[in-house]
């Protein structure tokens, strides 16, 4: 299985994003934002960092450029697509998913092992998990407290497409603790925490177990090669 | 040239963190005439030749569909600046 990573000027996680997906035992394929070209890969995911310097709104300019043509009718047509904190980002203001992400309500930057509880478990990217488990992913924004109009939060509620929710702490003021979204259709995912930088033992966020030995966030990349599977 | 303004402000519902940081500054300043503060956007576009009906209808559709996000903010005004005074210079 192939999994193109779009690197954005700006793009922070790309690198990280690709290591994750060879970790889960698929190809990693390079992606760039001036292309428009997907290289013929089966999923993508749209990885964190600042693309475009944040400049207009996060995520704004990104979700304009070459690539998200065919980002976007990939998405539509039921290609798993990935979104990471300013992946997200991107994803909403590309009206993939809904709603938006502004500074967080307390101002400051945040950079913490956040605890979620998994909300969808029958996504493209969340099918290793189960309905209420407890993960811990890191977490690292500035910008990413989830709003949106009432109407829209009782739909999204309702049709389950909350998929991710912070335990413990709301750390940036979001909506209903909403940590990451899914499409109606479960193959577009988005979420302000970073899987990929939990996927391997001594290198994740710290366990009761053991420190640096959370490996949660390999669960992504693995659910959406049994996805694959499964379409295929 | 001729310069179109576009403001744009977070919608009046929705917190404004950066605004209300700097709400809480003034207060430490001791300034209290100012009860409030929200910090918006202001586009200024130039435009290569006269700006007609067409050229207003562009700016407010480029302002509703990337200078702003209707979700989060709102687009308050879209005018031309008189008097040619724009930020950027001659």
């Amino acid at each position: 299985m192939k999994v193109g990573v779009v690197t954005f000027p700006g793009s922070l996680d790309d690198r990280d994003a690709q290591r994750a997906v060879r970790h889960a035992g698929a190809d990693a394929v390079a992606l760039w934002h001036g292309d428009h070209d997907l290289h013929g890969v089966d999923a993508i995911v749209l990885p964190g960092g600042f693309s475009y310097g944040d400049y207009l709104r996060c995520g704004a300019i990104a979700a304009r450029s070459p690539i998200m043509t065919e980002v976007i009718a990939a998405a539509n047509a039921g290609m798993p697509v990935l979104g990471i904190c300013n992946g997200f980002q991107i994803l909403v203001e590309a009206h993939l998913l809904p709603g938006g992400l502004i500074r967080n309500d307390h101002g400051d930057f945040v950079c913490r092992d956040q605890k979620l509880r998994v909300e969808n478990a029958s996504t493209a990217w969340t099918n290793g998990f189960t309905v209420g488990q407890e993960i811990t992913i890191p977490l690292k924004n500035a910008e990413g407290g989830f709003i949106v109009d009432a109407e829209t939060l009782t739909r999204i509620e309702g049709e389950g497409q909350v998929a991710f929710r912070y335990l413990d702490v709301n750390p940036n003021g979001s909506l209903d603790d909403i940590a990451g979204l899914t499409n109606a259709a479960g193959n577009v995912v988005g979420l302000m925490p970073h899987p990929e930088h939990a996927i391997e033992p001594g290198f994740g966020p710290d366990t009761p177990d053991a420190m640096r030995s959370g490996t949660d966030g390999i669960t992504f990349f693995t659910s959406v090669m049994q996805s694959a599977l499964a379409r295929a | 040239m001729p310069t179109i303004v576009v403001e744009v402000m977070p919608k009046a519902e929705l917190l404004d963190p950066a605004g209300k940081a700097v709400a809480g500054a003034l207060g430490r300043l001791g300034i209290p005439t100012f009860s409030a503060v929200r910090i918006g956007k202001r586009f200024e576009l130039t435009v290569d030749g006269e700006v007609t009906e067409a050229v207003m209808a562009e700016a407010q559709q480029l302002a509703d569909d990337m200078l702003s996000n209707s979700v989060i903010e709102d687009v308050v005004r879209v005018y031309v600046l008189e008097g040619a005074t724009s930020g950027a210079g001659a």
